[in-house]
């Protein structure tokens, strides 16, 4: 019986995959968990198990095409018993508990996956279209087309953004340009109520990449849906720093990777997830999930935006296998060979912004968890230690939380554990493993 | 105004600019008694004698030599070619040396030739009188080439290379000559070398052709508005310098293009069309640009059915218009 094979939700933050290379063909035979195709997501780049056993019948998205997650993408004859409703990775199971998608996957119809393929082949003036006038790809290609194979064509699109009611937006200038120098796009008319901004002579319009889109999609729901507080205070990291620079070169020697501050506010972050449950949790519409695990989601600027990579089980790891850890992470992140693993999972986050200079965040809480901890710049300050006034490196540590999981009072609480932790630290020679 | 047929438009081309400017001349086989074979030049001989009226050996290099060196001692010949079949031995004056001209001598000469020549195929004209060979020009820099449709383009453009400071390739198709009527003023006009012309309106697909393929997707479109389907028929006119303008306009408005050309399909001069759509207005394109040529073999066959079955009409153009429109 022919079975829908569909393109897997890779990460809690992926809402689409791009077909990067069919490692099978039509015909072939396929056993259950070989590598079927190759799909490229803004985040890791995953060679996709054949869900279950079979023949690859029919490729429904061609190499390069971009569809949405739950999007049939191939159909196979299969021999196996029918294949539970799933046919690809699923994210942890208890992820339920997180905020979904806000984007509801609408499922194309079928007609986008037809026998031919054709219909899912946009032509570039369609795609223009589509652009010019805030419509997705995936909108456009779901249309009853009028072209060959019901291929949708330019009329097609236009004949919809009549239909599609002129009331809601602002008119727009007729389609037909007037000369092959195309004027520069129209300011796009959003089809949510803020309008877009209108561009001026001189303005450029940056395409999105998907790791920005997905960015801008996460960081906006953050923001509507979990009501954020804050909370900061400072600590005296004098003795870890000082640490730090007296034997940073030896314990590289030795252990084979940079220590960096880092790894020290990870395992202290740990100690007062431990102490503080709460924070290491999620918002539910039937309660709070509290995570068992403790993965720390750890945010890496890379080129075009930010990557969240995960040390898991970081209760269970030794300051030096978070030291790895990170060195790891943050080298496959700018490779661009982090692998859907790596990226998935994180219970906490940390982001680190006081490694470009900055002494005072206030970041947003990642869907799905119940608060960030955001690490600023050490700078030594004057301060007054025993009444007298001394020169001390001094940080800022932040918490941005979701405010309907727990109170400014676990938020401070929770920070003056780190700040202790981190304060109490004792020093000692190069061989120091565990902090 | 006298409606005129094509032949008649490029004779009184001739004699009206032989009368203008006493440095016009015409050299080629049997130009002067005969007339030229298809009457181009007739009754130039008697008004204007064998000093600028040349009946030339049979030797194309020569004709073309010859008016080479004449246009570089300060006339300004029209070299006419009998049939464009026999303008290959002339290939390397005019590439080599005509087109040349102006920039191996930084300017110092010109070279203001005229190569007119009948080219494509006809009833019965096979291997030896059918050829298409405006690709081989199109590519050469320093020249022009023009092939006009219309009557009243072939007198203007004839008049426009007669005067034209650098060499210019005249393109006619054989079969146009005493098909193709039109108005021809009797006035002294010229019709610039380079813009192309949208001979028909319309918006749902454009044709790119010209000389006798004008006249057949011409027929064609006029046939498929009964259809319903709305086709823009551009005559490209002059091939180079290629009017890119007028061109990328009509395929911004139709978003879709069908290349008609008689020549062998592949790299005939429709490639160069089709590239530069696909270069240039891609983000226009509603369906893959298509060329319509002739079939790649070595020439039009004499058989009927051969010759027919190599030849583009108006039904083959329909058929490829509708495929194209159905897209």
């Amino acid at each position: 019986m022919p079975t829908e094979v569909k393109m897997p939700q890779l990460g809690e933050s992926t809402y689409e995959g791009t077909i990067g290379k069919w490692l099978k063909q039509p015909g072939q035979r396929v056993e259950r968990f070989e590598p079927l195709v190759e799909i490229i997501t803004d985040k890791v780049n995953v060679e996709m198990p054949a869900p279950f056993g079979g023949t690859l019948t029919q490729i429904l998205v061609e190499e390069g095409a971009t569809v949405a997650t739950g999007t049939p993408i191939a159909l196979m004859e299969t021999t196996d018993a029918a294949p539970a409703g799933e046919a690809a990775p699923q994210p942890p199971a208890a992820r339920a508990g997180g905020p979904g998608p806000a984007v509801a996957v609408a499922q194309p119809r079928s007609a986008v996956t037809s026998s031919d393929g054709e219909r899912a082949r946009l032509s570039p003036v369609v795609r223009r279209l589509a652009e010019e006038h805030g419509l997705s790809l995936r909108e456009v290609a779901a249309l009853q087309g009028s072209g060959a194979g019901g291929r949708v064509t330019k009329d097609d699109v236009l004949k919809y953004i009549e239909q599609r009611g002129a009331p809601q937006r602002p008119a727009m200038p007729q389609v037909a340009p007037a000369g092959p120098s195309r004027a520069p796009a129209p300011a796009r008319p959003s089809v949510s109520p803020p309008p877009a901004p209108a561009a001026a002579a001189g303005d450029q319009m940056l395409k999105l990449t998907p790791l920005r889109r997905s960015i801008a999609q996460r960081m906006a729901q953050s923001k509507r849906d979990i009501p954020h507080a804050y909370g900061v205070i400072e600590a005296d990291v004098t003795a870890l720093v000082r640490w730090r620079e007296a034997h940073k070169d030896a314990w590289r020697q030795r252990e084979g990777v940079n220590i960096t501050l880092t790894a020290f506010f990870v395992r202290a972050a740990v100690e007062a997830l431990r102490a503080f449950p709460i924070v290491n949790s999620a918002w539910a519409d039937e309660g709070i999930l509290l995570r068992k695990a403790i993965n720390i989601g750890l945010g890496i600027a890379v080129e075009d935006g930010l990557i969240v990579a995960v040390v898991k089980q970081a209760d269970q790891k030794s300051l030096v296998g978070v030291a790895r850890d990170i060195d790891a992470l943050g080298r496959r992140a700018r490779e661009g060979t982090l692998t859907l693993e790596d990226v998935q999972g994180a219970t906490f986050t940390i982001t680190n912004p006081g490694v470009f200079g900055s002494i005072w965040s206030m970041p947003i809480v990642v869907p799905g968890q119940a608060a960030i901890l955001a690490t600023d710049a050490a700078v030594k300050r004057p301060v007054v230690r025993d009444d007298a006034i001394a020169i001390r490196d001094i940080m800022h540590l932040g918490l941005s939380f979701d405010h309907r999981v727990f109170d400014g009072a676990i938020a401070v609480q929770f920070l003056n554990r780190i700040k202790a932790r981190l304060e109490g630290f004792a020093g000692g020679d190069a061989t120091l493993t565990d902090f | 105004m006298a409606e005129r047929r094509y032949i008649d438009a490029i004779n009184m081309a001739h004699h009206e600019e032989f009368a203008r400017d006493e440095r016009v001349v015409v050299l080629g086989e049997d130009v002067g008694r005969k007339g030229g074979v298809f009457g181009a030049t007739a009754g130039l001989l008697e008004k204007y004698g064998e000093d600028r009226v040349i009946d030339s050996p049979l030797a194309e290099s020569s004709i073309a030599g010859v008016a080479i060196g004449m246009a570089a001692n300060g006339l300004l010949p029209i070299a006419e070619f009998q049939f464009a079949d026999f303008i290959h031995p002339a290939f390397n004056q005019i590439v080599s040396e005509a087109a040349r001209m102006r920039y191996r001598s930084n300017n110092a000469f010109g070279c203001p030739v005229v190569f007119r020549t009948p080219y494509g195929g006809s009833h019965g004209t096979a291997l030896y009188h059918s050829q298409s060979i405006e690709a081989f020009y199109a590519h050469v820099p320093g020249l022009k080439v023009v092939a006009p449709y219309t009557p009243y383009d072939a007198k203007g453009l004839l008049k426009a290379a007669v005067r034209d400071p650098d060499p210019v390739m005249f393109l006619e198709h054989k079969r146009m000559y005493r098909i193709v009527k039109g108005e021809v003023p009797d006035d002294d006009y010229t019709v610039p070398i380079g813009p192309a012309a949208v001979r028909r309106e319309g918006k749902d697909l454009s044709v790119f052709a010209y000389g006798w393929m004008l006249h057949e997707s011409l027929q064609a479109a006029t046939a498929l508005a009964g259809e319903g389907i709305d086709v823009e028929v551009v005559d490209v006119r002059t091939l180079a310098p290629l009017d890119t303008d007028t061109l990328l306009r009509s395929v911004a408005k139709t978003n879709r293009a069908l290349i008609v050309y008689e020549d062998n399909r592949f790299c005939g001069y429709g490639a160069e069309i089709a590239a530069l759509i696909a270069e240039e207005a891609f983000y226009d394109l509603d369906a893959p640009v298509v060329r319509l040529g002739g079939p790649d073999v070595p020439g039009v066959p004499f058989s009927k059915p051969l010759e027919e079955w190599f030849f583009i009409d108006q039904h083959k153009i329909a058929d490829a218009i509708r495929k194209l429109a159905a897209l």
